[in-house]
């Protein structure tokens, strides 16, 4: 049998990898198992794949309209096995860069499915055991299937689609986003059920691919965690732009023919009516991957399907820890390496505090992109804030107009009484790379004194973030 | 420069007083030590005594206003050279001048909260209008979070520094928990929350009773604030060669241990007594008791008492008999307690927890004994409940189990005493004029001379030694 490992890491995702590299750093013997593919679904079947799919779209619709911008482009035409091929060519460079990282790292792949069978207790490691896996083949260099014990076991097994039942994706007709990702050919009609990011993000491409869209949310918001102002903006934008957009509606139904699904609608107001399309794509969100790895026979106390952590990763049998989608909304890849890193630097016995979660932010890469961070201007009413509300539209912005982009908002939400930054939402072009800004600031806890202070280049998409503070205060320049 | 008077607090609580009658007129000059007027609440009356020079150049709140919130505006002081009718009252009375934008002024105006319980009317050394800081002697005189200043930088962030301004929480007295130490706002909420951390501690012991006393501490010395910060990591790190030290992080209970405990040594002032118990009774006893404890079912005894089990519950029934010594110090009085309760150090890998052992007058030895196991091994878990180790009148510490013969222990704010407790050892004592074997162990009690004088000290630590070595009288 192998040597015990200090820190053996269930998972090759965000979380998983970038805690082994963390331990590793740290003089840990490390060790990471995962059963398909180095990165998770992240970098093969999510977050990366869709953005080289919507530049693609972004591309295709600038160049569509060309003359906006005193260009001509005739014939301008696509290719989706090339669009497919570019994007998974994005996703196997990186996921050959995660498995350069590990090595250098001196990380051990171990290859195959994992199963907890015993917690570390007193001088005893915990013990692992990993069987075969069919799913994928090994890259190089991986440890085969077999028994493994490690000091520290952490639980780092991601998330999968959710499936309403009745409505289980059948890979042809009813996709999640692994079909979605790899289509033969461009739908010219198509259902969206669910209008959370990776829901808007296929209604953004598939429709400035050409097809026909129509979004079907149960809430009565687009984007639901999204500040209600910003996602209504981005409704309008997305209706302009010809996607069917039905709220507060509820899919009870789907039918199946050779070409085609129909779904049954119900709306609020008890009406029902009926869809066709070529494809519906289920896009209900996504469940921790908690089964199969021993956690219930190790007692690990779960809930709701999450596993249940003290915010540091520990979970309540020592020696086991959780990171990433299987501990908890939000199920996002940043949220889940920067739990990584805690969870190891917490068993290092550095000073380690659990992330906040109200300053973790959100990016959607739709057509127009959308970004943000804390509260909504209405979770911050909820929460008995007197709140003081900046609002600065891309229409007053030079660079914006120079980009032909005019239409947008950047909207900062202040607590009157500290002047504490309690919430930043953006909806516009490139906003998914200014976010950033207002996450460091919310994160040094600066007021609206210091972001007024701050000074913003000129001239840039960034100075909307200092016209909103500005404007909250009664002191914008350019409205 | 013209001073305010702001309306006064009585107490730490009060909100608002009536104002009974000013005792000089608009044009009279006063002088420090002056009484101003007569502030009554429903429970006192209480003089405003000047601490600076001046004319009464306006008075903005008539006698026999009622209900005249703490802090505002009452009159104006002119300086002296100052023309008494150049004073203007500020448009938007006290409440704009805590805007002026020196540090000092702002201390100064946190020093006149409520929960600051100063005696004196608050000065705000600024022109109402915020305009420039004095300079000079009311400089000297200026109270509040000035030390933290004084000593070097505290780092904070932007908004903890606005919600400890608009708090009046002294930053330099909050540990902070940011990178670096740097304070952020959970720290300032924690130490609003925790009451501590207030600019301006109380100056005044007793209020009501000797106004003139009280206001004359108005002003307290900036030491009061927070506690002198020792070297800087950066001057420790100067005397020794780079690389000959690893850097340890403190974590939160290395800072509360090192904060709580240099407090203890700078407010309560200790004195320590010192006896020696014979044992030899006791631990007959103990043999006895241990032979005779009942099984469970699975063969262990119910209970196995240790030395230590029978000096908690000794200290605890000494404090019943010396109820004057069961009581703890709370600034503006003492707290008596008709309990015992016994706190006990429990070293943990990296710190110590003093668990209290409640009611320990009423609790018999195995109920002690066997509490003391179940908080010692969930302190070394790190699972004891704060309210399990919160309160308490004394502690026992016992480094018997080192071989140590004879040491002094820190007092565990807000405890009034500790006892700390060498190890039981074969010495040769005098009985009836010749040399005789005895097992000895040697203790000794910390008092907080604020609650307990020399000889209420002597009483409790009598009382516990006569109930070492009577152990009897521990069994009804």
């Amino acid at each position: 049998m192998a040597d015990t490992y200090d820190i053996l890491i269930i998972g090759a995702g965000p979380g998983g990898y970038v805690a082994a590299i963390r331990a590793a750093q740290l003089g840990f013997k490390t060790a990471v198992v995962d059963r398909e593919h180095l990165g998770g679904i992240c970098l093969n079947w999510g977050c990366i794949p869709t953005k080289a799919l919507l530049r693609t779209a972004e591309i295709y619709h600038y160049m569509q309209h060309a003359s906006d911008y005193g260009l001509s482009a005739e014939k301008v035409g696509f290719d989706t096995a090339a669009i497919v091929k570019r994007s998974r060519g994005v996703s196997t460079r990186l996921n050959g860069g995660v498995g350069m990282l590990l090595k250098k790292n001196k990380v051990d792949v171990i290859w195959g499915e994992a199963t907890i069978t015993a917690a570390a207790k007193g001088n005893q490691p915990g013990q692992v055991t990993v069987k075969e896996t069919t799913r994928a083949p090994a890259p190089k260099g991986a440890l085969a299937a077999g028994a493994y014990s490690a000091k520290h076991i952490i639980v780092a097994t991601g998330a999968r689609p959710r499936a309403i039942p009745g409505i289980e994706p059948d890979k042809k007709q009813i996709w999640t986003y692994y079909e979605a990702m790899v289509p033969e050919t461009m739908p010219k009609s198509l259902l969206v059920m669910g209008s959370g990011a990776i829901g808007i993000e296929f209604a953004s491409f598939y429709r400035t691919m050409g097809a026909e869209v129509t979004v079907i949310e149960l809430l009565p918001q687009i984007l639901p965690v999204e500040d209600a102002e910003i996602a209504g903006l981005a409704r309008k934008r997305f209706e302009k732009q010809g996607i069917k957009i039905l709220t507060g509606a509820k899919v009870t139904k789907v039918e199946k023919s050779a070409d085609a699904v129909t779904a049954t609608i119900e709306t609020g107001d008890g009406k029902s009516q009926h869809l066709t399309a070529e494809k519906l794509i289920s896009a209900v969100g996504v469940v921790g991957n908690i089964e199969g790895i021993g956690l219930e026979t190790l007692g690990v106390t779960i809930e709701r399907g999450i596993v249940v952590t003290d915010g540091l990763g520990r979970t309540n049998v020592p020696g086991v820890y959780a990171i990433g989608d299987v501990a908890g909304p939000p199920m996002l890849a940043h949220k889940a390496e920067h739990e990584g890193v805690l969870c190891v630097e917490t068993i290092k016995g550095l000073h380690t505090h659990a992330m906040d979660k109200a300053k973790i932010p959100g990016c959607t890469y739709c057509q127009p992109q959308i970004a943000s961070v804390g509260l909504t201007e209405a979770k911050a009413k909820e929460q008995g804030f007197a709140v003081k509300v900046g609002r600065f539209p891309f229409a007053g912005n030079g660079k914006a107009i120079a980009l032909g982009e005019p239409d947008g908002l950047v909207k900062t939400i202040f607590d009157a009484k500290t002047g504490q930054l309690l919430g930043a939402h953006m909806v516009g072009a490139e906003v998914t790379e200014l976010i950033q800004g207002y996450v460091v600031a919310m994160n040094l806890e600066t007021t609206e004194e210091d972001l007024m202070h701050t000074v913003f280049p000129h001239p840039t998409l960034s100075e909307m973030m200092h016209e909103s503070v500005l404007d909250a205060y009664g002191k914008v320049i350019h409205t | 420069m013209p001073i305010n008077v702001l309306m006064p607090a009585l107490s730490p609580t009060m909100e608002k007083g009536n104002l009974a009658k000013w005792l000089k007129k608009e044009g009279d000059a006063v002088k420090s030590g002056d009484v101003l007027a007569e502030i009554e609440t429903d429970k006192a009356t209480m003089e405003v005594e000047a601490i600076d020079e001046g004319v009464l150049a306006k008075i903005l709140v008539a006698e026999g206003t009622a209900d005249v919130p703490v802090n505002d505006l009452i009159a104006i002081i002119a300086a002296d050279g100052e023309d008494p009718a150049s004073v203007q009252a500020p448009g938007g009375g006290a409440a704009e001048a805590p805007k002026a934008e020196s540090s000092k002024a702002e201390a100064t105006a946190e020093n006149a909260t409520p929960g600051g319980g100063t005696m004196s009317y608050a000065r705000v050394n600024e022109a109402p209008d915020g305009a420039k800081p004095t300079g000079g002697k009311s400089e000297g005189a200026s109270p509040g979070a000035a030390p933290s200043n004084e000593v070097g930088r505290v780092f904070a962030s932007p908004l903890a520094r606005r919600i400890a301004k608009q708090e009046g929480v002294d930053l330099g007295a909050v540990t902070g928990s940011g990178p670096r130490g740097r304070v952020i706002e959970r720290d300032v909420r924690a130490a609003l929350a925790a009451g501590t951390g207030k600019a301006a501690p109380a100056a005044a012991p007793k209020p009501v009773e000797t106004p003139q006393a009280a206001s004359a501490q108005a002003a307290p010395p900036p030491a009061k604030a927070a506690p002198p910060a020792g070297l800087s990591a950066d001057q420790v790190r100067g005397f020794y060669a780079k690389g000959t030290y690893e850097e340890v992080p403190l974590d939160g209970m290395r800072k509360t241990i090192a904060k709580r405990l240099t407090e203890a040594m700078q407010l309560a002032p200790h004195f320590y007594l010192t006896v020696d118990c014979e044992l030899d009774a006791l631990m007959a006893l103990r043999e006895q008791l241990n032979t005779s404890a009942g099984k469970t079912k699975d063969g262990k005894p119910l209970f196995k008492l240790s030395v230590n089990d029978f000096v908690i519950k000794a200290m605890g029934l000494a404090l019943m008999r010396v109820p004057a010594a069961n009581a703890v110090w709370a600034e503006d009085r003492i707290l008596r307690f008709d309990n015992a309760e016994v706190g006990v150090a429990v070293a943990i890998d990296g710190g110590l927890y003093t668990p209290v052992i409640r009611r320990a007058d009423q609790k018999t030895l195995s109920t002690i004994s066997n509490e003391m196991k179940d908080f010692a091994a969930r302190a070394r878990a790190k699972k004891l409940k704060p309210e399990e180790y919160q309160g308490g009148v004394t502690s026992v510490s016992n480094l018997g189990m080192f071989g140590i013969k004879h040491f002094t222990a820190v007092i565990n704010p807000p405890q009034s005493s500790i006892l700390a407790v060498g190890a039981g050892e074969k010495r040769i004592v005098v009985r009836d004029g010749a040399p005789a074997v005895a097992q000895v162990m040697t203790t000794t009690l910390s008092c907080d001379h604020r609650v307990l004088d020399g000889a209420l000290g002597a009483e409790l630590i009598s009382a516990f030694k006569a109930l070492i070595e009577n152990p009897m009288g521990m069994l009804v």
